[in-house]
């Protein structure tokens, strides 16, 4: 195919794939009795109406960003990272106790301080699933999906127990949340009136750090060698169980931060329900942005939108908000399968060879690596191998055994 | 309460909570041993314990009342098993990667039975569900009798499913073959056994199985349906899978050692012993990496195409 129609056919299956998570989408927009059109209208367009929207957006978008660096980093060194839902919780955790702990200190150097606790929890966290894994082959899908139920759990208790409020105490109400926040610890609101804040300053930082990291420094190109194939950089020399650790230390770390941004910035104390499916939306951000910087921020802000989005239709076309969950699981499985249609040659090769068949045009010729694309060696033995000098006398009592002799020669 | 009946107890809570796990595990083999994870067993679950519970829900005061039950775990088995197809679409005609569309599949089932959840029934609201059928003389053993046989039928089919999955796997000709496509399917494939249909077959079976382990959840267990229902059991089916070396009984026994987690966390709620309760719900999850990193040579006993799409025009 040359270039032209690579582009096309490229176009071609994003769309397809795009169709085809919108269908199952509206499938179950449908089902719960929602005008698909209405519904979709309101989810991409209702919350870009005005300014409150458009700055949440943007404050969706930050922890959606960090956390998809971080996806981004891991998935890029091999290791898929599902965890980033208790990352986040335990960089909350050390972060507000961290603030909570020191309200003495000045601004300058209370947020940072916080911010690289949070940062610090959520690396412990996410390097205790990469340890498992280079140390122990524990399957990293789940172990960081058990450890996502663990740290909801010790969020919990915490909440309710040893960081509780005091005034929660003593008003007897009991709501699991911690004290506010000192001052000092807050981000600060970039726009009056709405919650956008300086966490999204942050965020455009550390992605241009991941781009420097992962594509400029030879440490980032040894854990982008080991995710791309282990054993050839084992063989290579890299040390590909640290980097996997390494990978599971920074993609925590980043998670860790999303949540210390959120609370400092957003919240201003740590509450129930505040990482709202930020882990899982962001592995969907990160797929969706092509596992690179310059995707991610773009698909952070689209996510941020679907998000709005669908607790707007919440209000406006009686459609739960939960509904965003099946669009990025819709959303993934199409990402996953055009993937395959645009890079696998497998895949192209029978999706060309049904197309042939349909339009009657002969079959394409095979890819490079395929077993049907060498010629079989029993076809021409080697003449110098022949009992005979003549070539293709294929009927000889000894033909069968010079075959047999060749076969093995051409193995 | 003396010692021996608190543990009685434990052991007794224990084997009904095992039943999810079994079920979807016993799927879940099927589907390792022919060489696929399907990490959306979760979603599945989801799925069959939201559509499980809508019969009994909707027809509760109309004549249909009495087979409503019948009819969610068969509209349950059927959605799994069209989920478990759509898996194999993903992953075996479009040969994706497994791990990431299994976390797909398990968003799209979770958020697709939270969402009609709370459209069309809103609050937590409790059913009859399967009612408990003690087996008539068995059930009086003094010890063995509660324990054993004093279940509901669903419990009963599932201790029954596990040799029969045994069976399946081991002495018939289709176990033959799923155990082939998952070990080396080039073998297979050059015998004239369709790798392929295989896969969709055993991830259909695998499929069915995790609806019925999360209808068991809301009509058998819990007697309801909630957003987080399954709460990660079908994870731990997946994981239970390698504990139990890919063989059912093995499996058997890593549901039942799973649960007993479970229903110590609750006993000992019950007994009103001073156990922070969140540290209580942690001990299956952490359990679950335990067992992991314990078993972890087995990765040489698994199914050696496990994880790999199969592609009969590559090469290596």
């Amino acid at each position: 195919m040359n270039k032209t129609m690579k582009t096309v056919y490229n176009a071609v299956v994003i769309l397809a794939a795009a169709a085809a998570a919108m269908g199952i989408g509206a499938l179950v927009f449908a089902a719960v009795g929602a005008n698909v059109g209405k519904a979709y209208a309101v989810i991409l367009t209702e919350p870009l109406k005005d300014l409150i929207g458009i700055t949440e957006i943007v404050v969706r978008a930050v922890p959606l960003t960090l956390i998809a660096l971080g996806i981004a980093v891991a998935f890029r060194s091999g290791i898929l990272n599902i965890g980033a839902e208790g990352q986040m919780l335990v960089g909350i955790l050390a972060s507000s106790a961290t603030a909570i702990a020191l309200p003495g200190l000045p601004k300058y150097l209370l947020v940072p301080l916080a911010i690289l606790a949070g940062a610090a929890g959520g690396a412990v966290w996410g390097g205790i699933a990469g340890v498992l894994k280079a140390r122990f082959e524990v399957n990293e899908i789940l172990s960081t999906v058990m450890l996502n139920y663990i740290a909801a759990q010790l969020y919990t208790f915490l909440l309710r127990g040893p960081m509780m409020d005091p005034e929660e105490l003593i008003m007897g109400s009991g709501t699991p949340q911690t004290v506010r926040m000192p001052r000092a610890a807050w981000l600060d609101r970039l726009i009056p009136g709405t919650r956008l804040h300086a966490g999204a300053f942050l965020a455009l930082a550390l992605a241009a750090l991941v781009f420097v990291l992962l594509w400029r420094t030879t440490a980032g190109f040894r854990m982008r060698a080991a995710g791309a194939g282990a054993k050839a950089a084992r063989y290579a020399g890299i040390r590909v169980e640290r980097y996997l650790v390494v990978a599971m230390l920074l993609s925590g770390a980043l998670a860790g931060i999303a949540g210390s941004v959120e609370i400092l910035g957003v919240h201003r104390r740590a509450i129930e329900g505040v990482s709202g499916g930020y882990g899982f939306t962001g592995i969907v951000v990160s797929l969706f942005g092509g596992l690179h910087p310059a995707g991610i921020v773009p698909a952070s802000l689209f996510f941020g939108l679907l998000l709005l989005g669908a607790d707007m239709t919440q209000r406006l076309a009686d459609v739960p908000a939960n509904m965003v969950l099946v669009l990025q699981g819709a959303i993934i499985l199409a990402i996953v399968s055009a993937q395959q249609f645009m890079n696998n040659p497998y895949v192209q090769d029978r999706l060309a060879r049904k197309l042939a068949r349909l339009i009657g045009q002969p079959a394409p010729p095979l890819p490079s690596g395929s077993l049907g694309a060498c010629p079989d060696p029993s076809d021409s033995p080697d003449p110098c191998l022949a009992d005979e000098p003549v070539p293709g006398n294929a009927e000889a009592p000894d033909a069968p055994l010079s075959r047999g002799k060749d076969t093995e020669e051409a193995r | 309460m003396n010692a021996g009946s608190f543990m009685l107890n434990i052991l007794i809570l224990g084997v009904p909570f095992s039943v999810a796990l079994m079920l979807a595990g016993l799927g879940e083999t099927i589907n390792q041993r022919a060489g696929v994870f399907n990490l959306g067993c979760e979603g599945i679950m989801s799925m069959g314990a939201f559509i499980a519970f809508l019969p009994p829900y909707f027809l509760a005061d109309t004549p249909w009342a009495g087979s409503a039950n019948l009819i969610g775990l068969a509209l349950a088995v059927a959605g799994g098993a069209a989920l478990g197809l759509l898996f194999a679409l993903v992953v075996v005609t479009f040969r994706a990667p497994q791990g990431i569309a299994g976390i797909g599949l398990q968003m799209l089932g979770w958020g697709t039975a939270g969402t009609l959840f709370r459209r069309y029934v809103g609050g937590v609201t409790g059913v009859p569900g399967i009612a408990v059928r003690p087996i008539p003389i068995l059930s009086e053993i003094p010890v063995l009798g509660p324990l054993l046989f004093n279940h509901n039928p669903l419990v009963y089919l599932a201790f029954a499913l596990v040799p029969v999955f045994w069976y399946l796997l081991f002495k018939t000709p289709w176990g033959l073959k799923v155990r082939a496509v998952g070990t080396y399917p080039r073998a297979a494939d050059s015998l004239g056994i369709r790798v392929a249909r295989v896969r969709y077959q055993a991830l259909a079976l695998g499929g069915a199985m995790a609806g019925l382990a999360g209808a068991y959840l809301s009509l058998g267990q819990a007697k309801m349906f909630a957003d987080d229902l399954v709460a990660g059991r079908g994870f731990i089916a997946v994981a239970l899978v390698y504990f139990g070396r890919w063989n059912p009984l093995g499996v058997m026994g890593g549901a039942l050692l799973f649960s007993l987690a479970q229903s110590l966390q609750l006993s000992i709620q019950v007994a009103g012993i001073d156990f922070p309760y969140e540290f209580a719900v942690m001990l299956p999850y952490a359990l679950v990496i335990l067992v992991l990193v314990l078993v972890r040579k087995s990765r040489m006993t698994g199914p050696a195409e496990l994880g790999r799409p199969f592609d009969r025009e590559q090469r290596v």
